[in-house]
């Protein structure tokens, strides 16, 4: 009990080990080979990146909408460059500065107009999924090979040593700065402030406004790096894809302890989260679990999830 | 001279003349309290000094050199820091982030642990130079898990860590802490005065500024009202000064008569607070219970009210026994006045219309609907029997003063007609003008409407004079109830410290 409250991640951490440990089980043997759990890493890198963006923004008492339309819009301008001749890196980050722009925007709204960042990103989700769909024509972009789908691609052979592919490995870097960004600086205190009491926070001179437009340009930033990450499985630039990512990203950090209240919340937590869902996710695959099936088990889990943190909070103030 | 010197300072509100002019003085090492009934404009002068707000007119000159703020954070920087009332503590975080919060030591944006670590540790050190370790004051401790008292040390801690502090204001800090931790607060403060700082102390409790304060100023009505040494000055003196009147009896006493029993409890237990509490409440009687903060008073009424589960023992209102909601409690006639005005009692946002048909929605038009010009003829029909201070029925709860917010929570259990007023704190955080008018109304519905009154209060001074009888609850034991014809003050204090 002492351990959880000091490390919330713990709880969803054995969470992913207990499903783990059930579907190795239930499942044929092919279920626990390693390039099983390889590609379940790949498969949660999109939601996890997304993730540190997001558990920053729910940690100030946020929330951001528009993600899956900010990752569908990142997939397209990644596409449209490499389409134009651009190289690797340049699309992808022209990809990721669009994701920043449109956080930017988020912060801008939520900061100058007050408006609660519920319908700010519920209007910005609509609007950048319009602007995705305007600048691809409607239609999927294919863009010439660049070397961009590599990033969550199994490894190929000889690469064995890096154990993972590049993209899990931005994933863990990524979530690893947002943590330490959280403990070791000032702008990380900031944020839990905000999250926690906002009237003491701008009483003790911080600049709240400040530190919000930041932290929704950063969740935006890690949209559009989320963005190439799924472009590079999908190998083109789709205006229709992630339909509803923001919720299941939203789910991972809920799953990983965040409170929508603000003040709570932690990225190892979230990206526990989001390996949570992948897991059930392949692993019914596995047991031929049909779709619905897991969709009820998933939203299960998540009112679990809270249900039990909450259990654990009150027979804490209880004692 | 060192210290803080305000001369005429003037803010307007729109309409609203909040401050018309005041002249104020604090030196370096004294304690200045600022004194004011609710709205008289203390606040304003407070948010002023501290930057929150900027004067329309007037000069404000700290230690000889001009004082003019732009924000918090200017004012901060300037040596000038604010404990404001509401608990302004972040309940996530530790108590060093948050003694260090907005002014964290950093090396291009990194913190610097070992420096932070210092600076937190000697803050702590200067509230209580007997160690941290012994007052469970620890760095690493969740703000949410600390008791009020330990979290208005924090706050001062947070306002003394900056090297440059000279002025400290202090608002209201005893509000809502027990007997102990005021004991705690005010060695904290002399330290402090010894220390040189120049103090500003606001408080409603003239006992408090007897004891700590060395020299007062009175704002009544946005100006100032008078100034002096408090040793030189009797609390009537200042009564008189703060109300514009004096205040000839502060507890009228019309002649009760006790009827019939209405409300009992017997061996009645809760979960886990109070641990057994029996008593008898007649109508026409006020029935006082004192007992320091925690010690299950709230808790016994919540337990009666039916918000709390109940353990054990029962609870009788007229002839019915047996469990019951607060929605069950309200149609037997039995109504709870919360001590948390603005968490739980009222709806802040809310009109004084709305706020005061919750209980009752039924009777406000045909058919079950709500017709909203009954409610607001209602609302002003209390607004006026109870002289609440707003600009009409419509006007938000939030927008009141505290004291014409307690009356308005209080105007709800007249207006849904309860027999039993179980009333918490009935006078937390309300001026002495609107303090002598819930009195007086206390008297009233006892005397004239017959009703049955429970107050639960920390002020024994406050029980010994509205009470017909005091029952003192000590560690979740509920003593018998004794008139208090043989009580005083002092005997009531000492009981409920449990040295009786």
């Amino acid at each position: 009990m002492k351990y959880l409250r000091k490390y919330p991640f713990l709880g969803p951490l054995v969470a992913v080990v207990v499903v783990y440990v059930i579907f190795a089980i239930l499942a044929p043997g092919s279920f626990t080979r390693a390039e099983n759990l390889t590609t379940m890493a790949g498969q949660t890198v999109v939601v996890g990146i997304a993730a540190s963006g997001m558990t920053l923004v729910i940690l100030l008492g946020g929330i951001d909408l528009s993600v899956g339309s900010n990752v569908a819009l990142s997939t397209v301008v990644c596409a449209l460059c490499l389409k134009e001749g651009a190289p690797a890196i340049l699309a992808a980050a022209a990809a990721m500065a669009s994701g920043l722009a449109a956080g930017l925007l988020n912060g801008a709204l939520v900061t100058t107009l007050r408006i609660t960042p519920f319908i700010v990103t519920l209007g910005t989700m609509r609007a950048l999924r319009g602007l995705a769909k305007g600048l691809a024509d409607e239609q999927k972009i294919d863009a010439p090979s660049s070397g961009i789908e590599a990033l969550v691609a199994p490894l190929p052979p000889g690469y064995g040593w890096a154990l993972f592919p590049p993209g899990v490995w931005i994933m863990l870097a990524t979530s690893a700065l947002v943590a330490a960004m959280l403990v070791y600086t000032k702008g990380g205190r900031h944020i839990m402030a905000i999250g926690s009491n906002e009237a003491t926070a701008r009483l003790c001179g911080v600049r709240v406004e400040r530190v919000k437009w930041l932290v929704y340009g950063l969740a935006g930033l890690f949209a559009g790096l989320a963005g190439v990450m799924e472009f590079s499985t999908l190998t083109v630039g789709d205006p229709t894809d992630s339909m509803g990512l923001e919720l299941e990203v939203i789910a991972a950090v809920v799953i990983g302890g965040g409170s929508l209240a603000g003040g709570e919340g932690s990225v190892a937590g979230a990206l526990f989260g989001a390996l949570l869902m992948t897991v059930i996710r392949t692993g019914s695959t596995y047991l031929g679990i049909e779709n619905w099936v897991q969709d009820i088990v998933t939203g299960g889990i998540v009112v679990t999830a809270v249900a039990l943190d909450r259990a654990r909070r009150a027979s804490e103030t209880r004692r | 001279m060192s210290g803080l010197v305000a001369r005429g300072v003037a803010k307007a509100y729109g309409a609203t003349i909040a401050l018309a002019g005041v002249d104020f003085e604090v030196h370096a090492g004294e304690v200045h309290a600022l004194l004011g009934e609710n709205g008289a404009g203390k606040s304003t002068l407070v948010k002023i000094l501290a930057g929150a707000v900027r004067p329309d007119g007037g000069s404000l000159t700290l230690d000889g050199a001009p004082y003019t703020p732009k924000d918090p954070a200017a004012a901060r920087a300037a040596g000038v820091r604010l404990v404001s009332q509401e608990r302004a503590l972040c309940p996530h975080m530790t108590v060093e982030e948050n003694v260090l919060l907005g002014g964290e030591p950093t090396r291009l944006g990194v913190l610097r642990r070992e420096e932070a670590r210092a600076i937190a540790a000697r803050a702590l050190l200067a509230i209580d130079p007997k160690g941290a370790k012994k007052h469970r004051l620890r760095p690493d401790a969740l703000v949410r898990d600390l008791g009020p008292g330990e979290r208005q040390l924090v706050e001062i801690a947070r306002a003394i860590t900056e090297p440059r502090c000279r002025l400290l204001l202090l608002d209201e800090p005893t509000s809502s802490l027990g007997a102990d931790d005021v004991e705690a607060l005010f060695s904290v403060v002399a330290r402090l005065r010894e220390a040189g700082l120049a103090i500003v102390y606001i408080s409603h409790h003239l006992d408090e500024i007897r004891r700590i304060a060395d020299r007062f100023t009175v704002i009544r009505d946005g100006r100032t009202a008078g100034t002096g040494r408090v040793a030189e000055a009797t609390p009537a003196d200042i009564v008189t000064m703060m109300a514009g009147r004096s205040i000839e009896d502060l507890y009228p006493r019309s002649p009760r008569v006790p009827g019939d029993v209405i409300l009992a409890a017997r061996d009645l237990a809760g979960a886990p607070l109070p641990v057994r509490a029996s008593f008898e409440l007649r109508r026409g009687e006020v029935l006082g219970i004192a007992g320091l903060v925690g010690s299950g008073r709230t808790e016994l009424l919540r337990a009666i009210f039916g918000l709390d589960r109940v353990r054990r023992g029962e609870v009788r209102v007229g002839a019915y026994v047996g469990p019951a909601s607060p929605a069950a409690r309200l149609a037997q006639g039995v109504g709870l006045l919360s001590e948390d005005r603005g968490g739980e009692g009222l709806a802040l946002g809310l009109t004084i219309a709305d706020n005061l048909t919750l209980s009752r929605l039924f009777g406000l038009g045909p058919l079950g609907f709500v017709a909203p010009s009954r409610m607001r003829a209602a609302a002003t029909r209390f607004i006026e029997k109870l002289g609440i201070v707003c600009a009409g029925p419509d006007a938000p709860v939030g927008s009141l003063s505290g004291g014409n917010q307690q009356k308005v929570a209080l105007a709800r259990l007249l207006y849904h007609d309860v027999d039993v007023l179980l009333l918490d704190e009935p006078t937390r955080g309300v001026d002495v003008g609107a303090r002598a008018a819930i009195y007086a109304l206390i008297d009233k519905l006892a005397w004239e409407a017959n009703k049955a009154v429970l107050v639960v209060s920390s002020s024994a001074e406050e029980l010994v004079g509205i009470a017909d009888r005091i029952a003192v609850m000590h560690k979740g034991e509920l003593g018998p109830a004794r008139p208090v014809g043989e009580l005083d003050v002092r005997a009531v204090m000492l009981e409920q410290a449990g040295a009786s």
